[in-house]
């Protein structure tokens, strides 16, 4: 037991410590495991590499607005194929599940020109509007929406209340849980997300934290400063790693339902 | 005011569009034209500055015959007969470990499931410290019995260890995860059916337990094989720079980004990038007609 929880905690740890030594201890061999002195100069240092008060922002922007929008979005569709009768639904709905199944790398590459051709390359709206039309956060909040009773909206119409009363009276609140589990779903693909960003947001006002972070390993010089490496390791990680330990039952069921999308 | 009239006519369509359409036109412009453009762009030729020119298969053919290509699909082949059969059983062992109840269990649960949260892009960078070859943890380990460890990530035959131990570390939560729920879903009345029979409890497991849980199993593998013929910021991060490692280590989508973005060959990869959906969709077609033979279903 105790090894089950060593081994998956200790390179986090192992992360917290390089990053509050000084250089010259992160190369001692044997290894400081508890550093002394502890400094936070790998912290500072970052901070005169990269604007890590506007990384952050970046990163928090793009996830919380993200997150948010694909909420909405997602959950309005899922109303129009769960409560709504339209001839065509369920062709409709075959073509969403449809490009589920359509690898990222694949949207990579075009999408890439799509922003490039509406002139978005480095702005906030490439990071965030091309992931805000998820057919998954559709499907899921579909699923959720069919198992509510339709008797509670039938009593509600009788009284005179139209669909829009009944999505955000009757039905938003009772998914509360899936849209928690989407959010969380969300949450983490936007905060984490690196393959797309690392193409369409190149520029320090827009660049995100993984991207920036990626870049301090990369430099030409021969020596890596891995303490710093480590503190952007912590600047990143941190917050979701907080989000996690106290919601963690939604990032379980955010996890279990992504099924193959993981 | 009757249960009809609010479901028909032009007022109907007036809230199809308000629920629908904005979703619609989102995924039709951000998701399905996409990947329509991204179709059509795997038989043109083009470098972002001339206009795109038709070449029929000619990116087909010239993949067929690019060893940069086969080296990468054989790297990609060659992690997953490490990783996969690991992940596979060490997440299988961990999620029987996990279905026990004790005390401190809900915090070894919590643990296991770190690395799934954090990015790719942190876990690479960690275990690129931990696998250092002068001050990292690994070799510092591997010292104290005296055995002088390798140069992991500067090596192409060592960095693919590396990189298999680092993704087991990442998913076998994700992976006991998944197969938890089917462990859940098997009734406690056929264990306690077996009791009353005298069964042990490598006969409940090996009787009950895993023919019962093979659903799980078989969803597991798509799901690893899926992922993992997609692996990508592992191989992009990990090898050190400009070593042979980082020269010589490719998978598939390392090589699709290679060429749309350093080479600007978008046609090209785009192509690959089909070749690779078309593995990923032959190999979940493959494993739904194994499935028949030998995945277990209860009966009622």
């Amino acid at each position: 037991m105790g090894l089950i929880v060593g081994l998956m905690v200790l390179p986090f740890l192992w992360m917290l410590s390089t990053s509050l030594k000084a250089q010259e201890y992160i190369l001692q061999t044997p290894p400081q495991l508890i550093p002394n002195p502890i400094t936070l100069e790998s912290y500072t240092g970052l901070a005169e590499r990269i604007d890590l008060v506007r990384t952050f922002f970046n990163s928090a922007f793009v996830a919380l607005v993200g997150t948010a929008g694909q909420i909405v979005i997602s959950a309005m569709s899922a109303y129009a194929f769960a409560r709504l009768e339209w001839p065509g639904r369920n062709q409709v709905f075959l073509l969403y599940l449809t490009t589920m199944m359509i690898p990222a790398v694949v949207m990579v590459i075009p999408q890439f020109i799509l922003v490039r051709n509406l002139g978005w390359m480095n702005t906030y709206a490439a990071l965030i509007v091309p992931g805000l039309f998820s057919a998954f956060g559709t499907f899921l909040l579909r699923q959720a929406f069919l198992t509510i009773p339709k008797d509670f909206e039938e009593a509600a119409f009788v009284d005179g209340a139209n669909h829009f009363t009944i999505f955000w009276r009757i039905i938003m609140p009772l998914s509360l849980p899936s849209l928690a589990t989407l959010g969380v779903f969300s949450f983490m693909g936007y905060w984490n997300n690196y393959l797309y960003p690392l193409f369409v947001a190149r520029r320090d006002e827009v660049m995100t934290l993984p991207i920036a972070l990626a870049t301090l390993q990369a430099g030409p010089r021969a020596l890596t400063e891995w303490n710093m490496v480590m503190a952007g390791s912590v600047i990143t990680v941190l917050p979701i790693l907080v989000a996690y330990l106290l919601a963690q039952r939604w990032f379980v069921s955010g996890a279990i339902s992504s099924g193959i999308k993981g | 005011m009757s249960r009809m009239s609010w479901n028909s006519g032009i007022h109907r369509w007036k809230w199809v569009a308000l629920f629908l359409l904005p979703g619609l036109i989102g995924l039709s412009l951000f998701v399905l034209y996409p990947i329509a453009s991204s179709f059509w762009l795997a038989f043109q030729d083009w470098n972002l500055l001339r206009p795109p020119e038709f070449v029929g298969l000619g990116n087909f053919q010239e993949l067929a015959q690019d060893d940069a290509f086969w080296q990468a699909l054989s790297y990609t082949l060659s992690f997953i007969v490490l990783y996969v059969p690991v992940v596979f059983i060490a997440g299988l062992g961990l999620a029987l470990f996990l279905n026990q109840k004790f005390p401190g269990m809900l915090i070894v649960r919590a643990s296991t499931f770190l690395p799934v949260v954090a990015s790719w892009v942190v876990v690479s960078l960690i275990w690129k410290w931990i696998f250092n070859p002068a001050y990292g943890l690994v070799n510092f380990a591997l010292n104290l019995i005296g055995i002088q460890g390798p140069a992991w990530l500067f090596e192409p035959q060592t960095a693919v260890y590396a990189m298999v131990i680092t993704s087991v570390w990442k998913d076998v939560g994700y992976i006991a995860l998944l197969y938890l729920g089917g462990l859940q879903n098997i009734s406690e009345s056929y264990y306690e059916a077996a009791r009353i029979d005298g069964a042990n409890r490598w006969r409940c497991l090996r009787h009950i337990t895993l023919p019962l849980l093979t659903p799980t199993m078989f969803f597991v593998a798509i799901t690893l094989l899926i992922n993992y013929f997609q692996m990508f910021e592992q191989v992009w991060l990990m090898p050190m720079r400009d070593s042979a490692a980082d020269r010589q280590v490719e998978v598939i989508v390392t090589e699709v980004v290679k060429n749309a973005f350093s080479y600007s060959r978008m046609g090209y990869a785009s192509a690959m990038s089909w070749v690779l959906f078309a593995l990923i969709f032959a190999i979940t077609f493959v494993q739904l007609r194994l499935q028949k033979r030998w995945v277990f279903y209860k009966s009622d």
